[in-house]
């Protein structure tokens, strides 16, 4: 009964098209940055991502025009990092994500002043996805998923060895960037509805317990987007039911698993 | 009779920011040669890989490649890295993998890649284990395995980076017999860097020594005889 009035409002149906795609995305590109120990980057990204919201509020923008050119820079800038030798990326990473949380509180509180928004964009909201903001999450996430597919061979040969797939001619480079270019997509069309604090787990979480669950490449990957839907489902139903905040109850949900299928492990192990 | 060059470096020096840890290198590799690269700690022997790879540009002099080469037609056995000692993949997706150099514009693997993976897994001795997870395996076993990816991208030849680091003993006079076999019955070209000379000697034809002051090149029966070779030796 409740399932069918939950879905009767609008806000709850745009929230759920957009959500199952955003967590599809996240999982699979999971897979390889969670490989590639990229976790990290996931994780300034989406604090970017916080910035660059307040910024495009202050000046009266429509905020995913403005924060996905500037996090997908933001990527870019990231993976050079972690790959140059002298830099010392984690700390790097914490550098830019202090900063760019910075940057939009200070924004926000010469501007609108620490509101509730403040705290939607840092946790998420289910209302938060407009009718505009449906449409064009699923044009990107529907891009994601194609490239994602076609370059599938050639991403698993990248995670699984750079310096074997340079060697024979791979261009390492520009599947490193077609990774960054994605996993900022993703972000930042997840990020308000699950807010900043809590959109990297959508990208490590399910892809965590599919490592645990599968030997094969492709089974992590099926799996891990398994997960990730049926989790947000789980999440959002939970939210909707005990009115708590959407972005945690997905995370909570996804905590869930990742608990059952480390002891799935352990018994399969003895 | 010469055989055709696969690879040649021609007064090359190498090295990483304007330090130069090679200089003035001469070497050429043709088909089916088989040689090693021994020397020091810190000599540059992975500096001259990376070089002879394509992923270090040398500072002066040219590295020629054949065409085939050029286009990544070779097979690279990479140190391990201790990501992949816990990647989630079967051996199979990890051969397979090997195919990708000559895929072009292909987004998806062709029955003739996926039975040439099948064979070379075969040639290795690793087809019962298509299905088993790589990390579940022994550290034999995953050379194995990274060398059978290495034959799907390679026809004509195999550079391989101390490729008996962690093995132990037994398994490691299997990669040894194997490469003999590849080389001799196949004409794969082999190019390795090692630590392990003894062993190295028994099976290789030609020898790189890289000191620190100088080089020296040439086939074995010249290497023992060359002042470096004595030292060795004498250390045995």
């Amino acid at each position: 009964m409740d399932l069918v009035q939950m879905f009767s409002y609008p806000f709850m149906q745009r929230a759920l098209i957009a959500g199952v795609l955003v967590s599809l995305c996240a999982a699979l590109l999971g897979v390889s940055l969670v490989l590639k120990r990229y976790s990290m980057i996931g994780d300034g990204l989406s604090h970017v991502s916080f910035g660059a919201l307040a910024i495009a509020v202050a000046l009266g923008m429509t905020p995913l025009y403005f924060s996905i050119p500037v996090v997908v820079l933001a990527a870019f800038f990231l993976l050079r990092m972690a790959s140059h030798p002298h830099w010392n990326s984690d700390a790097a990473i914490a550098v830019m994500s202090a900063s760019s949380l910075a940057i939009g509180i200070i924004v926000i509180s010469r501007t609108t002043g620490m509101t509730t928004d403040v705290d939607n964009y840092m946790f998420g909201s289910v209302l938060a996805m407009t009718r505009e903001d449906v449409a064009l999450s699923v044009v990107l996430c529907a891009a994601v998923l194609v490239l994602f597919i076609l370059f599938y061979h050639k991403l698993f040969a990248v995670t699984f060895d750079e310096s074997f797939s340079r060697a024979t001619g791979l261009k390492v480079e520009r599947y490193n960037t077609l990774l960054a270019i994605l996993t900022a997509l993703t972000i930042v069309l997840g990020m308000r509805m699950m807010g900043a604090m809590l959109i990297s787990s959508l990208v490590i979480f399910p892809a965590l317990t599919a490592m645990r669950l599968f030997k094969s490449f492709r089974g992590v990957v099926v799996c891990s987007a398994v997960t990730s839907v049926a989790c947000f489902c789980a999440g959002l139903t939970a939210s909707f039911v005990l009115s708590t905040p959407v972005g945690a109850s997905v995370v909570a949900a996804n905590l869930g698993l990742f608990l059952l299928s480390c002891l799935a492990a352990a018994l399969r192990k003895r | 009779m010469e055989a055709p060059e696969l690879l040649a470096c021609r007064d090359v020096s190498l090295g990483y920011e304007g330090q130069s840890v090679l200089t003035h290198l001469d070497l050429s590799i043709q088909e089916g040669d088989y040689l090693c690269i021994v020397g020091d700690n810190g000599s540059g022997k992975s500096t001259l890989l990376r070089g002879l790879l394509g992923l270090l540009p040398p500072q002066s002099g040219e590295i020629w490649r054949s065409p085939d080469i050029r286009r990544g037609n070779l097979g690279y056995l990479p140190q391990q890295t201790r990501a992949q000692r816990d990647f989630p993949a079967t051996v199979y997706e990890v051969v397979l993998s090997g195919c990708l150099n000559q895929k072009g514009m292909h987004f998806f693997y062709s029955p003739a890649q996926k039975s040439a993976a099948l064979m070379n897994m075969g040639k290795l001795g690793v087809l019962e284990l298509k299905d088993q997870c790589y990390r579940d395996l022994s550290g034999g076993q995953q050379q194995r395995v990274l060398l059978a990816r290495a034959l799907c991208a390679a026809s004509k030849l195999l550079i391989l980076d101390e490729p008996i680091t962690g093995l132990d003993p037994a398994a490691a006079q299997d990669l040894y017999k194997l490469l003999s076999y590849l080389n001799r019955k196949e004409g794969m070209a082999i190019v390795m860097v090692t630590h392990d000379l003894k062993a190295a000697l028994q099976s290789a034809r030609t020898v790189l020594h890289i000191g620190r002051s100088s080089c020296f090149c040439g086939t074995v029966a010249e290497y023992l005889a060359s002042p470096q070779g004595r030292r060795f030796q004498e250390v045995e």
